[in-house]
C-alpha cells in the first residue's frame, strides 16, 4: 500500500486535474442529541437503560446517541405490532393500506435530500449515490408496493393470500433506508405489521423515517423500529409472537437465524452473502465492460452483497482489460462522502476496515499481485484505496470469501466451460455478470450460472418490479416484484 | 406345488439396484429390507448430484413425457402396487398424481416465472430453475400415494432426489423404484434408501451437496433436522399435502436477469 498517500492538508490547492471540493450542504439534517425506540407510534426510553454514540465513518464525529434496545425493549414492540395488527391494520380495507404506501412514497420524494446527507454522513456512502440511487429507488419501492396491496388476489390467483401477522426484520448497513424500504413495503402492503431492527452502525435513516410515518399518519404500531447490535436481532429472532423472520446480512448470522428459527415454523427468507463472477469474453466492448467492473466493485465501497468481486477475464484480452482497468481506477475520486465529486466515499466502521486489510494482506500473502492507484485519502475517518488483486489463483481467501470492500479478485479463462465451472465455484449464488456481444452466449451463459441475478452487459441495477434474491448460501427468498410479496403471505394449500 | 419365488428389496442408486454397503438389512412386512447406512447417503448424493445436467437440461416438454411413461408403467404393474397400498384408491390416486404433474411440467416456468417492468431501458425476466439436489423423507402413510406427492413435485422442476422411505412399509418405495427403472427416468434422478429414519434423515439434512430437504414424513426430530440444513442454507419444506404447482415451486430458485435494451 505504498502508493497510497495520506493527505496532510485538509484544503489543498487543486491541480489542474484535481476538481474543486463541491461539499453538499449538511443544514438540511436536524439531529437530536439522543434516540429512543420507536414503539406503537411514540418514541419510549428503552428499559435496557442502554445507549451508544453513532459516528460518522467520514471523520469518527459522533453523531447521535441511540438506543441499544434489550429483551424488554423487544417484546414491548412486539406486543405493539401485535396489538396494531389484531387492532385494525389486517381489517384496514386493502385500498387504504395502499394509499398509506403511496403517501410514504411521496413523503421520501419530497424529503429525499434530507435523507441522502443523512445517509452519506452515518453510513459514509458518497451523496452522488445515496442521493441518485438509495433515495430514488426507496421512494419507488413504496410506490411498487403500495399498488399491489389491494390487488394480492391477482397476484395470487386461487391461493386466498392472507397476511403472516408480525414480521420481524433485520437490515444492513451498507443500503440502511433502500434496505429499509424493501423490507417495509412489501410487509405492509401485504397486510403485515413490523418490527425492524436497522444495523448497528446505520440507524440514523431508519429514526429519521419514524418521522414519515408520523406526517403520513400510519396507525400507531403498524410499523415499531428498535435499534441496538446483535442481541436486539436475536431477541427479536427468538420472540415467540413474530410470524416472520426477514434478514438481510452475513451468510455466518443468517446460518445462525435459520438454526434459532428451526422447529418453530416461523417464515424465514434470507438475503445473504456474494462472491459474484463478473465474466468478460474477448469480444465485449471493452471500455464498457470496464466501466460495468468499475461500478460491479467499486459502488458503494464494495459493501454491496452482490458486488462483482470475482473478475473472470478472457485469456486474449486479459493484458488490455487490466491496462483499461488500472487507467480507470485512477480517475475515481475517494474522500468525502458529502463532496458531490466523490466516487468511492468512506469504509462503513473501524471493524470493517479492520476486516478488509486482513483479507487484503491474506493476498499478499498468498501471492496476489495487489495494484491501488494513487490517491491521497483524508486524515481521519475510515478508508481504503480502490485495489485490484492480479495474478489470484481460486483458492486464495481473497477468491473464495467475501471482503466486502472496494477490493477485486482478477482470475482468467479460455472457454465458456471454464468460466462456468470457475464462477460456480462458491458456495454463494447471489449475482453474476456476463459481458459479450454474442446473444445465444449471453443466454447460455445466463443459464448455467447458478446464481438469482444475473446481469448481461450491465451491472448492479436494481429495480422494485425485479426479484432479488441468491441461491446456495446467498440465502432464499426473493425480495421485489411480485415473488417479493409471497414471503409475506399465507395460502390455502 | 410350486414353491414362489420370492423378490429382494434392495435400494435404488443411480438406477442400480445395490444392498446397503453395510450388508445390513431389517425384517418388515414380511421381507428382509436394506437397511441403508450413512455411506449410502452418501452414494445416493452422489449420484443424484451427478443425475441433475442431464435432467435439468432436458426440455420442460421432455421432462413431462418422462413423468407422464412412469404413470404408464405403474399402470402396467397396478395389481404389484395394489398388494402393497392400502387401497385401489390410493393405487389409483399416486398414478393420477404423476399424470397431473407430468402436465405441469412444460407451463411452471409461465405461472411462476414473470417479465418485469423496470424503470429503465432493460429487458428483465424471472425464471425458475432447479435447486439441485433435493433430500426428501417420506410420510409413513400412506406409504404410495405419500411419497408420490413428495417425489412428483420435486422431479418435474428439474431435480435430482434422494428419499428416504417409509420405515414401516418401505415395500411400495422399492416397487416404485422397479417402476422407475424401466421406465425412462435417467438413473440417478431418483434414489430411493429403505432402513432407519432417525439413522438416515440427519445424515441427509446435514449433507453439504444436497440443496433442500422435505421434512414432511419426520415424526420426530423435525428440530434437530431444521437446525441441521442450516449448515449450508438448505430450503426446508416442513409440510406438503395434496398436489400443487406451489409444492414444485418450494424446490426451485428463480433467476432474474437483465439486459440493456439499445442499438
Amino acid at each position: 500500500m505504498a502508493e497510497v498517500e495520506r493527505r496532510q492538508d485538509r484544503s489543498p490547492v487543486p491541480s489542474a486535474f484535481d476538481y474543486a471540493a463541491a461539499p453538499e450542504s449538511r443544514e438540511i439534517v436536524r439531529l437530536e442529541e439522543r434516540y429512543g425506540l420507536f414503539i406503537g407510534g411514540e418514541w419510549v426510553e428503552p428499559r435496557s437503560g442502554e445507549f451508544q454514540p453513532t459516528v460518522s465513518p467520514r471523520d469518527e464525529e459522533p453523531l447521535a446517541e441511540v438506543a441499544y434496545a434489550g429483551a424488554a425493549d423487544v417484546d414491548l414492540a412486539v406486543t405493539a405490532a401485535r396489538e396494531a395488527f389484531d387492532n385494525g391494520w389486517s381489517d384496514l380495507a386493502p385500498s387504504e393500506r395502499a394509499k398509506y404506501l403511496f403517501r410514504i412514497a411521496r413523503i421520501l420524494q419530497e424529503r429525499s435530500r434530507e435523507f441522502a446527507v443523512l445517509e452519506s454522513l452515518d453510513g459514509g456512502k458518497p451523496i452522488r449515490e445515496s442521493r441518485d440511487v438509495d433515495l430514488p429507488l426507496a421512494a419507488a419501492h413504496f410506490f411498487y408496493y403500495a399498488g399491489w396491496a389491494d390487488k394480492l388476489e391477482y397476484a395470487f390467483p386461487n391461493r386466498r393470500p392472507r397476511p403472516v401477522g408480525v414480521a420481524g426484520q433485520i437490515i444492513p448497513w451498507n443500503f440502511p433506508l433502500l434496505m429499509l424500504s424493501w423490507k417495509i413495503a412489501p410487509a405492509l402492503a401485504a397486510g403485515n405489521t413490523v418490527v425492524l431492527k436497522p444495523a448497528e452502525t446505520t440507524p440514523l435513516t431508519a429514526l429519521l423515517f419514524c418521522d414519515v410515518l408520523r406526517q403520513a399518519e400510519l396507525p400507531s404500531g403498524t410499523v415499531n423500529i428498535v435499534t441496538g447490535d446483535g442481541r436486539a436481532g436475536a431477541e427479536l429472532v427468538e420472540h415467540p409472537d413474530v410470524d416472520k423472520i426477514a434478514f438481510t446480512g452475513s451468510t455466518e448470522v443468517g446460518k445462525e437465524i435459520q438454526r434459532s428459527v428451526a422447529g418453530t415454523g416461523k417464515k424465514l427468507t434470507l438475503e445473504l452473502g456474494g462472491k459474484a463472477a463478473n465474466i468478460i469474453f474477448d469480444d465485449a466492448p471493452l471500455d464498457g465492460a470496464v466501466e460495468g467492473i468499475v461500478n460491479g466493485i467499486y459502488f458503494n465501497q464494495g459493501h454491496v452483497c452482490c458486488a462483482g468481486s470475482r473478475l473472470f477475464v478472457q485469456e486474449s484480452i486479459y493484458e488490455q482489460a487490466i491496462a483499461k482497468l488500472k487507467r480507470r481506477m485512477g480517475t475515481l475520486r475517494v474522500g468525502d462522502p458529502l463532496d458531490k465529486n466523490t466516487d468511492v466515499g468512506a469504509i462503513n466502521s473501524q471493524q470493517q476496515l479492520e476486516r478488509i486489510n486482513e483479507l487484503v494482506a491474506t493476498g499478499e500473502e498468498e501471492g496476489a499481485e495487489i495494484y491501488q492507484p494513487p490517491c491521497r485519502l483524508p486524515e481521519k475517518g475510515w478508508w481504503f484505496p480502490p485495489t485490484v488483486f492480479t495474478n489470484v489463483a481460486q483458492s486464495y481467501r481473497i477468491a473464495q470469501e467475501e471482503i466486502f470492500g472496494p477490493v477485486l479478485s482478477v482470475l482468467t479463462f479460455r472457454t465458456p466451460d471454464e468460466a462456468v465451472e470457475k464462477a460456480n465455484n462458491t458456495p454463494y449464488g447471489l449475482s453474476a455478470g456476463v459481458w459479450t456481444e454474442k446473444g445465444s452466449r449471453i443466454l447460455s451463459m445466463a443459464q448455467r450460472l447458478r446464481a438469482g441475478v444475473i446481469w448481461a452487459n450491465t451491472y448492479n441495477r436494481f429495480d422494485p418490479a425485479s426479484p432479488f434474491g441468491g441461491y446456495k448460501e446467498s440465502g432464499f427468498g426473493r425480495e421485489g416484484g411480485l415473488h417479493g410479496l409471497e414471503p409475506y403471505l399465507e395460502f390455502d394449500e | 406345488m410350486r414353491l414362489p419365488v420370492r423378490k429382494t428389496y434392495k435400494l435404488y442408486i443411480g438406477g442400480a439396484f445395490p444392498r446397503s454397503e453395510s450388508g445390513r438389512s431389517y425384517e418388515i412386512e414380511g421381507a428382509n429390507v436394506a437397511r441403508a447406512s450413512r455411506k449410502d447417503v452418501r452414494d445416493a448424493v452422489r449420484a443424484a448430484r451427478g443425475a441433475v445436467p442431464k435432467w435439468s437440461g432436458l426440455t420442460a416438454y421432455n421432462r413431462g413425457q418422462v413423468l407422464y411413461r412412469v404413470a404408464e408403467i405403474m399402470e402396467g404393474r397396478r395389481a404389484q402396487f395394489v398388494d402393497l397400498a392400502e387401497s385401489e384408491d390410493e393405487v389409483d390416486s399416486a398414478i393420477d398424481r404423476w399424470v397431473w404433474y407430468a402436465g405441469w411440467a412444460d407451463k411452471l416456468a409461465q405461472v411462476l416465472g414473470s417479465s418485469n417492468p423496470v424503470a429503465g431501458p432493460y429487458f428483465n425476466f424471472t425464471i425458475p430453475e432447479p435447486t439441485g439436489v433435493v433430500g426428501i423423507v417420506a410420510p409413513e402413510e400412506p406409504a404410495l400415494t405419500g411419497l408420490v406427492s413428495r417425489l412428483a413435485p420435486a422431479v418435474v422442476g428439474g431435480n435430482a432426489t434422494v428419499v428416504v422411505a417409509s420405515e414401516r412399509h418401505p415395500l411400495a418405495a422399492v416397487t416404485l423404484a422397479e417402476a422407475l427403472a424401466t421406465s425412462d427416468v435417467p438413473g440417478g434422478v431418483v434414489n430411493i434408501l429403505t432402513g432407519g429414519k432417525g439413522e438416515l434423515a440427519p445424515v441427509l439434512a446435514a449433507h453439504m451437496d444436497v440443496n433442500a430437504v422435505d421434512l414432511t414424513g419426520v415424526d420426530d426430530g423435525r428440530e434437530e433436522l431444521e437446525r441441521l440444513a442450516a449448515e449450508n442454507v438448505k430450503r426446508v419444506v416442513r409440510n406438503g399435502e395434496g398436489q400443487s404447482p406451489w409444492h414444485a415451486a418450494a424446490f426451485l430458485e428463480l433467476k432474474t436477469v437483465w439486459h440493456p435494451i439499445g442499438v
